[in-house]
């Protein structure tokens, strides 16, 4: 049975038909075309997620100054109001951004790279971004009406717990579509062994989610019965944060942040050229990182390690959880880094190549290791982290570091999303920016947590978010700018390796009109002459520099 | 553009297998949380109240058994009903189809019995209020399953000839069939 959407053929002709009108550079920009709302088109419900991403992260930008506004004295907001920005910037940084920027570059980019048609139960993906999108709107009304976890408005908190299951159970269907695309839907001769990068990171993130969020969907069940019944097993809504709370932490983020992963690992790839040997070890570094998956199942937010003086026969049985939840995501991103390293590694003779994935991944991925770095140090008890601005501040790192994973992979494919390259030399300085305001958003609440909360660590902070919001501004800008340009990209601007680039640019609706036989890792090399071999040099001068 | 070579048309990948497979992952996370839920909490009511089952209140355990060897059936029904598609024997199919849906209804009546029998208002305590959650999240996954069978049905009268959701559709009862011995054990007979 095949459950891949079997009206695109018409749609094809439909959309080939009126490309001769030429749209308008803005329609080209957002593809606002009429079927957009029922579209189950992968690379509309993926633009749909990211577009939603970039807007969830700027007003999460605005809450997250306001607070620390406040806390640094410069603004004095209401009392009753902090408790709804606190809540909204836990929701905007995983619900808001951080998911829907991973999904949403998975399912707009894996069918091309696996040499699909079609995702695989694209509609359920599609009606999965809308139980999503549906979900964040009533989120954002129930907390406008003093609902959340510290809401005195029994309605809205109902619907604040609702709107969750909601964006979970949404997001359980997208994460299963992307599964199923990957296990299924592969070229002929694309084993799996022979997935690409990102769309392996794709399979972990997504098989990951189908574990995680039907957890969250079990619990908020049970506090949403019991708050609107009585309030005796869960204590009414701020049962949320003793049952729920691991969602909007970690190392449950971990688990969302591994596409930054995957992007880093294409650019890495391409940077020299390079085939991959022993892909494998890539493969097992976003697996290692995916183990956070199980933190569904601890539904736990903190893995603490005791104080060594109270050590005894529990010792083990804190440093096991705390080891398998913190140090295994370390040792995985140790791993994708040391391989992106090695592939990075320079070639005499050859010039690199740089491209968008590369820049944003690594710096991305970068952020997201100190995140899970700053996650382990704060379980351990002798540093007397334990209710610090750590957690917060790991949260950031992980959050802003997937961003600009995000951004590198819409750079890196915007010639087959929107039809138009961004020029690396552009994109460059804002990933620069983007770190900055990273680092600035996030490394003061480390430093807080050893030292104390200082009025000019939150304006620093403040300041963090507020240029991140600027990067973020600054890409769209970029974005609109280049589309808005008459240049049209090439359909092979890197010298790619994966199926992706075989297409034009940008993608049809269909991506291939017949699928590719794959006869290895990188198909698109294999039908390059002479693709990433060493020139001809001397014996003595033959190898790496 | 490059043009690679084209290839044959892919192999079936049996989608909505894979399908079910990940499905059944969501349904078995979903309530395998939600037990370990219930006994995080009655062990937490237990230490501090004495007890976690309300005064009074009796289980009808003699139609939560039932429910459970029901599922005996329904699984044997929908195997049945994979034997039958591959042999092209539609009549069998939908007479096993047909049953399956039947004794699952049978089971959503025996958990609407079980309601009735108890007499606990879903108001009277913690106890009850999780309980109504995660039976009434089971139900909810039941009647999921009658449509699909519905729908499997539909599709095998009408003469497709695809074998792969008849498949999905045993997998789907299978787990159905696991997840209400877990909370068959967790919340009916531990209590």
């Amino acid at each position: 049975m095949t459950t891949i959407d079997p009206t695109t053929d018409a749609v094809t002709a439909a959309v080939d038909d009126s490309a001769d009108a030429v749209p308008g550079a803005f329609g080209r920009l957002l593809a606002a075309e009429v079927d957009w709302l029922t579209s189950s088109d992968h690379k509309k419900i993926g633009r749909m997620f990211l577009g939603g991403g970039l807007l969830g992260l700027l007003a999460t930008t605005i809450v997250s100054i306001l607070i620390n506004a406040d806390r640094a004295g410069i603004v004095d907001l209401d009392d009753d109001l902090l408790p709804q920005l606190f809540d909204a910037q836990l929701v905007g940084l995983v619900f808001g951004t951080l998911l829907p920027l991973a999904v949403g570059l998975c399912v707009a980019v894996i069918p091309m790279q696996l040499g699909a048609r079609a995702l695989a139960f694209p509609r359920l993906a599609a009606s999965g971004f809308w139980m999503w999108a549906g979900g964040l709107l009533f989120t954002v009304i129930a907390l406008a009406n003093n609902g959340g976890g510290l809401g005195g408005n029994a309605d809205a908190v109902d619907l604040f717990l609702g709107a969750h299951a909601l964006m979970a159970i949404g997001l359980t269907a997208v994460g299963a579509s992307i599964a199923v695309s990957v296990l299924t839907t592969r070229a002929p001769g694309m084993t799996m062994r022979r997935v690409p990068f990102f769309s392996m990171s794709a399979l972990v993130t997504g098989l990951g989610m189908v574990l995680v969020m039907p957890v969250l969907v079990g619990t908020l069940t049970y506090l949403f019965v019991d708050h609107r019944n009585g309030r005796e097993a869960f204590g009414g809504n701020v049962g949320l944060y003793d049952w729920a709370l691991w969602i909007f932490t970690q190392p449950t983020s971990f688990l969302f942040a591994i596409p930054a992963l995957g992007v880093l690992a294409e650019g890495a790839a391409l940077l020299f050229k390079q085939r991959t040997p022993a892909r494998g070890i890539m493969y097992a570094g976003f697996a290692l990182v995916g183990v956070a998956a199980f933190a569904g199942v601890a539904q736990q937010a903190v893995f603490n390690i005791a104080e060594i003086d109270s050590f005894g026969e529990d010792a083990i049985a804190d440093i096991v959880p705390s080891a398998f939840f913190n140090l295994l995501p370390l040792l995985g991103l140790t791993v994708v880094l040391l391989m992106s390293m090695f592939l990075a590694k320079p070639i005499k003779g050859h010039k690199p190549n740089l491209t968008p994935a590369m820049a944003f991944g690594y710096l991305g991925t970068g952020m997201v290791m100190v995140g899970v770095l700053g996650n382990a140090l704060y379980s351990v008890a002798d540093l007397d982290l334990q209710g610090s601005t750590v957690q917060e501040g790991a949260l950031t790192y992980v959050t802003y570091g997937l961003v600009l994973g995000a951004l590198g992979g819409m750079a890196h494919w915007a010639s087959k999303l929107w039809g138009r390259q961004l020029a690396t030399a552009k994109v460059l300085p804002l990933a620069l920016l983007g770190v900055l305001a990273t680092v600035l958003a996030s490394l003061p609440h480390y430093i807080a947590g050893f030292d104390q909360a200082r009025d000019i660590y939150e304006i620093v902070i403040a300041i963090g978010h507020a240029l991140m919001a600027v990067t973020v501004l600054g890409f769209i800008g970029l974005l609109a700018q280049t589309v808005r340009g008459d240049d049209d990209a090439v359909d092979d601007p890197y010298d790619g390796q994966t199926l992706e680039w075989s297409i034009p640019s940008p993608a049809p609706l269909n991506n291939f009109v017949e699928p590719p036989t794959v006869m290895s890792a990188e198909p698109l090399a294999d039908s390059k002459p002479n693709y990433g071999q060493l020139p001809e040099v001397d014996a003595d001068e033959k190898g790496t520099i | 553009m490059q043009a690679l070579t084209a290839g044959p048309a892919a192999a079936p990948r049996r989608q909505i297998i894979a399908g079910s497979v990940i499905a059944s992952m969501a349904i078995v996370m979903l309530t395998g949380g939600m037990l370990a839920v219930w006994s995080e909490q009655r062990t937490n009511f237990v230490e501090r109240d004495g007890n976690w089952l309300p005064d009074g209140v009796v289980i009808p355990e003699v139609a939560a058994n039932v429910a459970l060897i029901a599922f005996i059936a329904i699984c044997t029904f929908a195997q049945w009903a994979v034997w039958a598609v591959r042999r092209h024997d539609r009549g069998h199919a939908a007479f096993a189809l047909g049953t399956t849906a039947l004794v699952a209804i049978m089971v959503i009546n025996a958990q609407a019995f079980i309601y009735s029998d108890m007499g606990l208002g879903i108001a009277d305590g913690a106890y009850a209020t999780m309980f109504y959650a995660v039976t009434g999240m089971f139900m909810l996954l039941m009647i999921i399953g009658v449509v699909f069978t519905a729908v499997t049905a539909f599709r095998s009268i009408g003469g497709r000839s695809d074998n792969d959701i008849v498949v999905a559709h045993a997998i789907y009862w299978y787990t159905m069939a696991a997840v209400f011995t877990a909370i068959w054990f967790v919340v009916y007979v531990t209590k």
